[in-house]
């Protein structure tokens, strides 16, 4: 039987994947090989539940329940001098279980570690905000918010962050297409001309290398030279043909005759 | 109510008539001091500002989502239009994640090379940010000289790599090529330069009256703050905290060269601009070291560039041309791409602006299912927010110039 791949997810698939290809795995090691780590984990454990830990290159992946988000966040910093949150973000697990998977990036400079904790929320589900903690989360997620559409409860300013405030959608999820989708297509169009001037102008081409022949404003075609604007029609019309100006001559200037030249004296003694 | 039309647009975020004596500015998106596309949000009470909301987005390509549809391999140039004045840190930041990922390890001639290239790549950055900040602060000058050196190094760059900007020099698994035979001895010139030109440059702006002034005690950054907002590199070492990922978490052959981290408590715009001096000193201390562990490497006969993980990386040329086996790998390496194991990395390296972080999940397949891109110029202009406060216009200035921030990075 065929894998079954998820339809909502629109992003480059490869084309070719050998029926009997299984991929192997970046190795994970037990947190008690690690003496730090081990240490953590057990300060966690103490408090909240963690459904699962390990090792991956050297940082340690904690998975913990997302109410228990600021909870742990607190434990880190305070107890375990994970003093720094480099990264916030989250993956779009919605086509295969419907969730996002959050990962909060720590730092412990004392201790020289970096860890990861994980957790899993549903597509509507709110999270709590750790923006009193760390202020590095006051922007980061804003921009899980703008990119993914997750909310986040008592954050100061909750506001998109690198799309427009009026944007409509959530550019990272995996249902959105790398070219934008429809309202995408018009939203420069709207903005500046009014929706009104939609039929003249028409969607905004987000295609990155489309050249049309039979748009004689924007592309010329070589051989088939028409004036600008022309009816698309007329731009398959008669073949303009390839003339150097030279052969009939260039006005003012005059063709070189060897007879003609006055060589100077000067020139002549050397 | 303002009747909004065309010409005369309805900005429901800016009130115009206020009861109070607050005033609301925006600098920018289009301010030369700006380094980019910030807009700033100015609440001001007289000159002074009492709250300050920066806005980003306006260089916003999606690079995340590029990346998601890009083979790894095809994804190495855009990571040029982060940092785009030293674009081979981020070439370097990708290129080791994906290198952790699929677990290979690079040949040390590569390393070597690597390793000149980032420095390179700081002194740059370092130089473009002297340059830049002070020309906002009015010193014509250093800007000019500043520039002038920082051209010797794009020459030197642009000699390996055909690039002045855009270096995307730097592969998964090494380096494209050996460097060229005019390398080392145009660096050593350079570098033998380097001191003379420095100390040039402190001699017009460290007891400069109006630098000092715009400097000293000006944009202060407590070290809890710092670390709160997530500031990393010089951002933090001015703030009092001597945190530098080459020398804590040693990447490539940082762990056999010797060099200090600079750092200062002050955590003003001052301490910040003697911090990128001293850092500038430091990476050419480095890149002499480098100049020797070359030539080290040229006398052990060690030619290889590019690892040999033949499931990931095409093999050398000759292989290529000469082993029907390595050219059919080859072949599938470049029309489906590599497929790194299921498994998620995140790596940080010291960019010259700070901690510059690679998140890759990867699900096995060609494309990275999630790549997150850690910028530090993101919360490095985040920190406004909190740092503009109690502030004055002019300050606004300088302390946008030593923050450092990139607006390809900021906005991905």
């Amino acid at each position: 039987m065929r894998a079954y791949t998820p339809k909502n997810d629109v992003q480059k698939k490869s084309y070719y994947t050998d029926r009997y290809w299984v991929a192997p795995q970046v190795a994970k090691s037990a947190v008690s090989d690690d003496a730090v780590f081990e240490a953590d984990l057990n300060a966690i454990k103490a408090k909240f539940d963690v459904s699962e830990a390990y090792i991956q290159v050297e940082q340690m992946v904690v998975y913990i329940k997302p109410e228990d988000l600021v909870g742990v966040l607190t434990l880190l910093r305070d107890e375990c001098e994970y003093t720094q949150l480099s990264e916030l973000s989250a993956i779009d697990w919605l086509a295969k279980q419907g969730q996002f998977e959050l990962f909060y990036q720590m730092l412990s400079m004392t201790k020289r570690k970096r860890l990861r904790i994980k957790c899993f929320i549903d597509e509507d589900q709110a999270i709590e905000s750790v923006s009193s903690l760390f202020r590095s989360a006051d922007w980061s997620e804003r921009e899980m918010y703008d990119m993914f559409g997750v909310k986040v409860n008592n954050h100061p300013f909750m506001k998109r962050i690198l799309m427009p405030d009026d944007w409509q959608g959530h550019p990272l999820r995996k249902t959105y297409p790398l070219q934008g989708d429809e309202f995408a297509s018009w939203y420069e169009v709207d903005r500046i001309y009014g929706k009104e001037a939609r039929d003249v102008i028409g969607p905004e081409i987000r295609e990155s290398a489309k050249v049309d022949r039979y748009d004689t404003e924007r592309f010329s075609r070589l051989g088939y030279e028409v004036p600008f604007g022309a009816e698309p029609k007329a731009a398959d019309a008669e073949k303009t043909p390839l003339a150097y100006q030279e052969e009939e001559g260039v006005f003012l200037i005059e063709k070189f005759d060897e007879n003609d030249v006055v060589e100077s004296a000067e020139f002549r003694k050397r | 109510m303002q009747q909004p039309n065309r010409l005369r647009p309805f900005f429901e975020n800016i009130t115009f008539d206020r009861e109070d004596n607050e005033m609301i500015v925006n600098f920018g998106p289009q301010h030369p001091s700006a380094h980019g596309q910030l807009r700033l949000m100015l609440h001001l009470q007289q000159e002074q500002i009492v709250k300050a909301h920066p806005d980003v987005g306006y260089l916003h390509r999606g690079m995340e989502k590029m990346a998601e549809n890009m083979i790894y391999n095809e994804f190495m140039p855009t990571t040029d239009r982060m940092d785009y004045i030293a674009s081979s840190s981020n070439n370097y930041g990708f290129a080791l994640a994906v290198e952790k990922l699929i677990d290979v390890e690079v040949p040390r001639r590569a390393k070597v090379i690597r390793m000149m290239i980032l420095e390179i790549n700081r002194l740059m950055s370092h130089l473009f940010w002297l340059a830049t900040t002070a020309l906002d602060i009015g010193a014509m000058t250093v800007f000019l000289y500043a520039f002038r050196e920082r051209e010797y190094l794009m020459d030197i760059i642009e000699g390996y790599c055909g690039a002045r900007l855009t270096h995307a020099a730097i592969r998964i698994g090494g380096v494209p090529l050996d460097i060229q035979d005019n390398f080392i001895s145009e660096l050593k010139a350079f570098l033998d330069k380097l001191p003379e030109n420095i100390k040039d440059y402190e001699d017009l702006l460290d007891k400069n009256r109006i630098w000092l002034m715009r400097m000293e005690d000006v944009g202060v950054i407590p070290t809890d703050m710092a670390l709160s907002w997530g500031c990393t590199g010089p951002m933090l070492r001015a703030s009092g905290v001597a945190w530098d990922i080459r020398k804590e978490e040693p990447y490539e052959l940082y762990d056999e060269v010797e060099f200090e981290v600079p750092f200062s408590d002050k955590g003003d715009n001052y301490a910040r601009y003697k911090v990128y001096m001293q850092e500038m000193r430091e990476s050419a201390k480095i890149l002499y070291q480098t100049i020797d562990m070359y030539a080290e490497t040229v006398a052990n006969n060690q030619t290889e560039l590019m690892a040999h993980a033949p499931k990931f990386i095409s093999a050398p040329k000759l292989e290529l041309m000469t082993q029907n086996y390595s050219l059919m790998q080859h072949f599938v390496l470049v029309t489906q791409g590599m497929r790194p194991p299921v498994g998620e990395v995140y790596i940080a390296t010291e960019s010259p602006k700070g901690e510059l972080g690679f998140f890759i999940n990867s699900q096995g397949g060609p494309y990275p299912y999630r790549l997150k891109l850690r910028a530090p110029s993101f919360w490095h202009t985040g920190i406004l927010t909190d740092l503009l406060p109690g502030h004055y216009i002019p300050d606004v200035v300088s302390i946008i110039g030593t923050t450092n921030i990139v607006f390809g990075e900021v906005d991905r």
